[in-house]
């Protein structure tokens, strides 16, 4: 690892204020960014930990949207976002426990891995990225491989879910990693049917716009024969290929239409 | 070189004190400034749970934290969990159920064990193998491993009744 200098704010404030410093990074739990510095594709002169800022841990629920502080943890999402069952699934799918442990919501929307959960629960849930500036849509948020809305320096207060009628994520695991070969989330709102999917498309996670017409029409795996999904732009490695990949986002689709509940 | 951190840990219930560079891990800092060697470095890479430590009572891979981050934590490592006089329920079970061959992830198995087994005092085999997903052995094919902990889960059970 490359040297660099550590702050421990405990407010949001001071936590935006040390990220502005010059070529400052902030560190959510460090379950992905502590092994990039490890092989030094980062090197920034200060880390920026949040994880000493109450306000922006814990789950909320109110009405139908649950809230969930940027610097919450897979394992307290797994464990206390029950009001919203397939989240709490996701979240508790994620990685290992020990992963889960340190992990964080923020950590994971700001870093926008293409093979990541979280995002495509962001994504088909239409859920609001809230920072210290502003509120952001899903929608507008997922910008490609690794790129995200936020501008330098924003920090990821909460995540707002609404909740919907039915959902379910389905991952079909890269064993080593655990990280999604493919991933689809499904869920149903009373004005339509939202199917984000992470792992598979070299754009990142995106919204499978044919499927939800679909599905919002006629909400059952059975809706789904008649499409086909290309392998064009898919990503293509070791673990499988862009056909492979493809193919999996039909049957993952389906498979989370079945469990969706 | 960055300015060294003024670091507290308990650890094991001792009171340590020392400095540290923000880049060294928490790993590095028990093995070479505290010597305590139980925790293992395997991968360095957070896949294979040798270094698995508890922190502030939740499983943690040292190797994949600054020590920066556990300024303050409470820290559990495998010499605090039982001594060769007084073994643990799970090391006994692990030794009496060859729970381990080359033993190097061992220490990481059995500090995450003891954290599952009070997350889930009564798995199922598949709740033991899903909660140790995190710990990767390359000698045993698991099978001992998941018998030592469920082993060790009734005889905790057990003893808990008769005192009740």
């Amino acid at each position: 690892m490359y040297s660099f200098e550590v702050e421990r704010p405990t407010s949001v404030a001071d936590a935006a204020a040390a990220l502005g410093k010059d070529e400052a990074q902030a560190l959510g739990g460090g379950q992905t960014l502590i092994p990039t510095l490890k092989q030094r594709l980062a090197s920034p002169s200060v880390l920026v930990s949040l994880a000493g800022i109450a306000d922006i841990k814990g789950v909320s629920v109110d009405g139908g949207t649950v809230t969930i502080g940027g610097g919450t943890t897979h394992g307290v999402v797994a464990a206390e976002a029950g009001a919203y069952p397939a989240l709490a699934a996701l979240a508790g799918n994620i990685g290992d426990p020990a992963v889960r442990n340190r992990g964080t919501i923020g950590g994971s929307l700001a870093n926008n891995d293409p093979s990541a959960c979280y995002p495509s629960a962001a994504l088909a849930s239409g859920a609001t990225i809230v920072t210290n500036s502003r509120e952001i849509a899903a929608d507008d948020y997922f910008q490609g491989l690794f790129e995200t809305a936020l501008e330098e320096g924003e920090i990821v207060i909460s995540v707002k879910f609404p909740i919907p009628e039915a959902a379910s994520y389905q991952k079909f695991e890269q064993p080593a990693s655990r990280f999604a070969l493919v991933g689809v989330y499904v869920a149903k709102f009373a004005d339509g049917v939202r199917v984000a999917v992470t792992g598979a498309s070299e754009g990142g996670v995106y919204r499978w716009s044919e499927a939800e017409a679909a599905l919002s029409g006629n909400f059952s795996a059975d809706a789904l024969d008649g499409l086909t999904v290309s392998g064009d732009d898919m990503i293509s490695d070791l673990h499988g290929s862009g056909d492979y990949r493809a193919h999996l986002v039909k049957v993952m689709t389906k498979r989370a239409v079945a469990a969706a509940s | 070189m960055s300015d060294k951190m003024h670091i507290k840990l308990t650890v094991n219930g001792e009171d340590k004190e020392f400095l540290a560079e923000p880049r060294d891990l928490l790993i590095y800092a028990l093995r070479e400034k505290l010597n305590i060697t139980g925790p293992h470095v395997g991968c360095d890479t957070s896949h294979c749970g040798a270094c698995t430590v508890t922190l502030n009572g939740k499983s943690v891979k040292s190797c994949t934290m600054f020590v920066a981050q556990a300024n303050g934590a409470e820290i559990t490592t495998i010499e605090g969990i039982g001594s060769p006089d007084a073994l643990h329920v799970l090391q006994e079970s692990f030794k009496e159920h060859h729970g381990l061959q080359c033993g190097f992830c061992t220490p990481g198995m059995i500090t995450r064990a003891t954290k599952l087994l009070e997350e889930n005092p009564t798995p199922t085999e598949e709740e033991v193998r899903f909660g140790m997903a995190g710990n990767i052995c390359r000698c045993t094919g698991y099978q001992n491993i998941v018998k030592s902990i469920l082993a060790a889960a009734s005889e905790i059970n057990s003893a808990k009744e008769a005192a009740e």
